[in-house]
């Protein structure tokens, strides 16, 4: 029913906008990691593969890395630890109150992530709320100093702030679960801990990689929680680009590990949603 | 359906756990805005409104407030003058590279915000262009554009074609067709990714980081105080962030739930992405 000339009109504009601010920019960060800066700090456009030659020689940037990944992992852990059973919860068991607790849990999913990260910074530090109730009540006679300036406190912040991100694919699986398919389950005589094992988690898995996927990658690429609460062992990958945009001044060294960090997002992604597929298939 | 599950004792202390662990730092943050002694310290001490009237006369905090507003305003236009099209693109005509365009608008949604941020950094730099404001409401824009389109995409698979046909039969062109028929139809839709846009642009950070000239966006000038030392004030205009996002979201959440059932966010970003 609609004519040419309506479908060029409303795919040009985006298609040409999306094209020049994220495409090329991605494509230009792609160049960028093959050029070098010379010895007057000013970038120059010789192709070479020097960036990459560096990225794999020097531990430096495998382990901060290795680290990263550690830390997403623990927190995609974390994340669906806490999300998934309060999805179930929410899905199964709420009753009436579902649309409250549902608003509740996407409410901090909006609030601003620099008012959390300071939040537990807050909470964390030396003289913070936890170090001087733990004293006010004797349990501690000096302040823990693991808590704040550790991959812990890093751990814990991005875990808070990236659990109802997982929740909701998780939730809206569970959602969609036809609940004649639970009643037959239990008509037919199993019992809710097979129910839920052999129906209801197995129909519930596209949520998980979903979740567990927004979780990993969106931690993996964070350079403000470990500014703020890392110290020197929470440091991430995304750390060290920064520094190389800013005072180390190596812009195309930069882009080379923001454009391992884009590739590996993207296949992590690619191969989430392959899984997805394949699991929706069998 | 429920009557022979009983509600398991574990599940809902586990809840109970998890609605703790979300809401306690943002307690604990609202507490403190109070507290005369500082930011940690328990128990709080001279409970004062102290932070909150410093905070008024705070000259460049609420420069940086109306910079903040400036570009969270035009932003959202960006974001939906090309996210509107764009879902209409994606729901309704073909063109080469239709895939690659629907992962594409939607990936700032899933990217870390470094990539985005710094990419376009590199083009600004490539092109010339000063750092500044406009940079940011450019970043913030371009990320946006996702969640209108992810947004309007949801209002058009409930929309009924029939009236933009019987619109189109009737002689109207598709110009009036769309300004008539299709635009009023989304309303509900298009002003809770409005207030969604809004709200996010308020408080994005990772992206502004790099594209931040000399005026700075109001995250941006909160992070650069928490850098030199933490004061309540800042919990104090954190709370009233807070505050703010608080009603927007729940504002958001009725209209959404009005206009196309409840949100399942996630779950909608892959089904745009995916269809």
């Amino acid at each position: 029913m609609f004519s040419r000339a309506y479908k060029f009109a409303i795919s040009a504009p985006p298609l040409l906008w999306i094209s020049v601010f994220l495409l090329v920019p991605y494509l230009l960060m792609f160049g960028y990691s093959f050029w070098a800066v010379s010895s007057s700090q000013a970038i120059v456009h010789t192709w070479n593969l020097q960036n990459y030659r560096d990225l794999l020689i020097h531990d430096v940037y495998r382990q901060t890395l290795l680290r990263s990944m550690w830390i997403a992992a623990r927190v995609m852990v974390f994340s669906l630890l806490l999300g998934y059973p309060l999805a179930y919860f929410l899905s199964f068991y709420a009753g009436a109150k579902k649309e409250l607790y549902y608003q509740l849990v996407i409410i901090p999913l909006w609030v601003s992530y620099l008012v959390r990260a300071y939040a537990w910074k807050t909470i964390l530090g030396t003289d913070g709320v936890l170090n001087t109730l733990l004293q006010y009540v004797h349990l501690t006679r000096h302040p823990l100093d693991f808590l704040l300036y550790s991959p812990f406190a890093v751990v814990l912040t991005l875990t808070h702030i990236y659990t109802p991100f997982t929740f909701l694919p998780i939730y809206a699986a569970l959602e969609h679960i036809p609940r004649n398919l639970v009643e037959a389950s239990h008509d037919l005589g199993a019992t809710p801990a097979q129910t839920f094992w052999r129906v209801i988690f197995p129909l519930s898995i596209p949520g998980v990689l979903a979740g567990a996927t927004f979780a990993f990658v969106l931690s993996l690429g964070d350079f403000l929680a470990p500014l703020l609460l890392g110290g020197p062992s929470g440091i991430m990958i995304s750390n060290i680009v920064v520094s190389l945009f800013g005072a180390a001044y190596n812009w195309p060294l930069g882009a080379a590990i923001s454009f391992c960090m884009l590739l590996l997002v993207l296949s992590l992604l690619m191969f989430s949603e392959h899984l997805e597929k394949r699991w929706s298939h069998s | 359906m429920n009557a022979n599950l009983r509600r398991p004792r574990a599940l809902s202390l586990h809840a109970i756990l998890v609605f703790a662990f979300l809401y306690f730092p943002i307690a604990i943050l609202i507490l403190y805005s109070f507290n005369g002694a500082g930011v940690g310290g328990f128990p709080p001490r001279n409970l004062t409104f102290n932070w909150y009237r410093i905070l008024l006369s705070d000259g460049p905090l609420w420069d940086s407030v109306l910079n903040s507003l400036l570009v969270a305003a035009a932003s959202m236009g960006i974001a939906l003058a090309l996210g509107i099209p764009a879902a209409l693109a994606l729901d309704r005509a073909d063109f080469p590279g239709k895939a690659v365009f629907r992962h594409l608008v939607l990936l700032p949604l899933i990217l870390p915000g470094i990539i985005t941020g710094l990419s376009l950094l590199m083009l600004f730099r490539e092109t010339g262009v000063k750092l500044s404001l406009l940079t940011i409401i450019l970043g913030h824009g371009t990320a946006l554009i996702s969640v209108a389109t992810t947004e309007v995409f949801a209002g058009l698979q409930k929309l009924e074609r029939a009236q933009e046909e019987a619109s189109l039969d009737l002689g109207a062109n598709y110009w009036q067709t769309f300004w008539r028929i299709t635009l009023p139809n989304l309303k509900l839709p298009i002003i809770g990714a409005a207030l969604l846009i809004f709200t996010l642009s308020m408080d994005e950070i990772a992206v502004s980081f790099f594209l931040i000239g000399r005026d700075n966006t109001l995250p941006l000038e909160i992070w650069g105080r928490m850098r030199r030392g933490i004061t309540p004030e800042i919990n104090a205009i954190s709370t009233i962030i807070f505050l703010f996002s608080l009603l927007a979201i729940v504002l958001w959440y009725r209209l959404r739930t009005q206009a196309v059932g409840t949100p399942e966010i996630g779950a909608e970003w892959i089904q745009t992405a995916e269809r």
